[in-house]
């Protein structure tokens, strides 16, 4: 089986990867790079368990084949800690309130609702947004609530922050 | 686990190239999102030597208005996520937006394309399944890799299911497909692009791929809607899904129907556009007849089958209901 060197950013390195051209992203990411926070679920598309972000955007990375991660910079759940430097407010929330039980759709709940935060840019998602953009990441133990709670208190927690900064800049000027 | 087979992938970044490589490997596919293809490849459904990407092939993601065509132009690698949020597709057609805005999850949407879901399989209940499901009820069907059907056992023809939620809601809107193949370019009424057979129901020939679909601005008031019935809210596919759209004398529900439009979708593997709707032409879209009108029509002309879930006879029943409420909720929203 030939195979492929193939170049990508995971988690903010430059990395490159041998893999033959019908392999996912998840395999590799999986079983060639040791990142096996992200989780193979039903591999077809059903669970969203296998979430990652792919230039922000997250997408299924059992969906989509190692070659059209080429040039692009992926994010899994080990590279959201290690961007907020250390724990992730969305990490420390999902602990706070119990959002996690088996935990196997955690990583792709967080990198779901981190991009649903990011866009909100400050302003605090409704509950509604915050179902719509978990509509995708099937969870089998919680029962969504404290989940969707954990989401909405990053949410406020951020649009506060937001909130407070563009006080002291009014305050600056 | 599911495995995919083994391939190659070629990624060329124009068009002319897509359509050079897909003649110069017999059996090869395109993939864009790979949304709909990857789940059948895994399912062993076909083993193509060769998949030919879109990803690098910029030149499919405009959308755009063009008004010296009377045209809104939309490419075909443009994903479902930005045809759902774009401002001028809910401007002009919100019931495609919405239509778009409802296909799977929002991880899906993120990376399946418009020409994907056009271009999207014939579903069925007896052939999304794996390889070794379909060994076990006798070695699959005509779409697979046997030689009987078992929605219509004594057919000769697959009848699986044209799933796609935008397909139905672009073939009432009127527009056209864009193809371009070693023969050159054509364009063709979208409504004339599938045909009854669900191995392949598209007329798209060999080596031909979709770069564009083209949607005619509005001439005048008019109301549009996409209704759709899932098991789930999200994720699922439809079961059943019904495209409206009435033009009006003035934009007011309460105005007079000047021309209607209902295509449905999930029957066969052709959308079905329901024809005999003049006697609520006239009448005011508020009036219940309207309603009546056309859900009874779509009632009697439609026909599904036991190709996906849920019973034929009770699927029937709800594309009456369905029908109807889709002209309720259009006069409520005003
Ligand atoms: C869990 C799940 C749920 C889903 N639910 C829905 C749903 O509710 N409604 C729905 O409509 N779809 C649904 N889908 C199917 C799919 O996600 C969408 O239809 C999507 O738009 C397909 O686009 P894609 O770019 O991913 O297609 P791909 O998988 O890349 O391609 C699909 C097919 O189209 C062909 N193709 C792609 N682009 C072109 C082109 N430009 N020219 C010619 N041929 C082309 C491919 O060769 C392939 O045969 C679902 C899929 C999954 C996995
Ligand atoms: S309609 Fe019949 S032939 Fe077609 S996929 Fe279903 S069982 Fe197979
Ligand atoms: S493992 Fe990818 S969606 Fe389930
Ligand atoms: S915590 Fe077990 S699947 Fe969500």
């Amino acid at each position: 089986m030939s195979h492929l060197l193939l170049s990508m950013t995971v988690n903010g390195e430059a990395v490159q990867v041998a893999a033959p051209a019908h392999h996912t992203l998840l395999e590799v990411l999986r079983y060639k790079l040791d990142l096996i926070g992200t989780k193979q679920g039903c591999d077809k598309g059903d669970c969203g368990a296998c979430t990652v972000q792919i230039d922000g955007v997250p997408q299924l990375s059992c969906l989509t084949l190692a070659v059209h991660a080429v040039g692009r910079a992926v994010t899994t759940v080990e590279g959201l800690g290690q961007q907020a430097g250390g724990c992730h407010p969305l990490q420390d929330a999902f602990d706070r309130w119990n959002a996690a039980q088996c935990g196997f759709c955690t990583p792709g709940i967080l990198l779901s609702a981190e991009a649903l935060l990011r866009r909100c840019a400050g302003r605090e998602p409704t509950r509604l947004q915050v179902c719509e953009a978990l509509a995708g990441n099937l969870c089998r133990c919680t029962g969504y609530t404290k989940i969707i709670d954990a989401v909405l208190d990053v949410g406020r927690q951020m649009a506060v922050a937001a909130a407070a900064s563009a006080g002291e800049v009014a305050h600056a000027e | 686990m599911l495995r995919l087979p083994q391939f190659q992938v070629e990624s060329p970044d124009t068009v002319e190239g897509v359509v050079a490589a897909l003649q110069r490997h017999a059996g090869a596919r395109v993939i864009a999102g790979g949304t709909d293809i990857l789940p059948n490849l895994k399912h062993f459904l076909d083993t193509p030597p060769v998949l030919v990407s879109l990803a690098r092939v910029t030149a499919l993601r405009g959308l755009q208005r063009d008004d010296a065509a009377g045209l809104l132009r939309i490419g075909a690698g443009v994903t479902l996520t930005q045809i759902a949020e774009d401002a001028q597709v809910r401007a002009l057609f919100p019931s495609l937006a919405h239509a778009a805005g409802i296909v799977a999850s929002p991880v899906i949407r993120n990376m399946g394309t418009l020409g994907g879901n056009v271009n999207l399989d014939t579903r069925c209940r007896y052939v999304n399944q794996s390889e070794f499901w379909r060994g076990s009820i006798g070695g699959g069907c005509l779409k697979s890799e046997g030689n009987v059907c078992h929605v219509v056992p004594k057919g000769r023809n697959c009848v699986a299911a044209m799933s796609s939620d935008n397909v139905p809601v672009l073939i009432s809107l009127d527009a056209n497909i864009v193809l371009v193949g070693p023969e050159g370019r054509r364009v063709l009424p979208l409504a004339d692009y599938f045909h009854a057979d669900g191995v392949a129901h598209t007329l798209a020939r060999p080596g031909e791929v979709t770069v564009e679909l083209q949607l005619p601005l509005p001439a005048g008031p008019r109301r549009a809607r996409y209704t759709k019935w899932s098991v789930r809210r999200s994720i699922d596919f439809p079961l059943l899904s019904v495209a409206l759209r009435f033009d009006l004398a003035a934009d007011s529900p309460h105005a007079e129907v000047l021309a209607a439009k209902v295509v449905v979708g999930v029957l066969g593997a052709k959308p079905r556009v329901v024809t005999r709707l003049d006697e609520a032409l006239g009448k005011p879209l508020s009036d219940p007849a309207v309603a009546r009108i056309v859900s009874e029509a779509t009632h009697a002309q439609c026909k599904p089958l036991d190709n996906v879930p849920y019973e034929a006879a009770y699927r029937r029943e709800m594309l009456r209901v369905y029908t109807r409420r889709g002209v309720e909720a259009m006069v409520a929203e005003g």
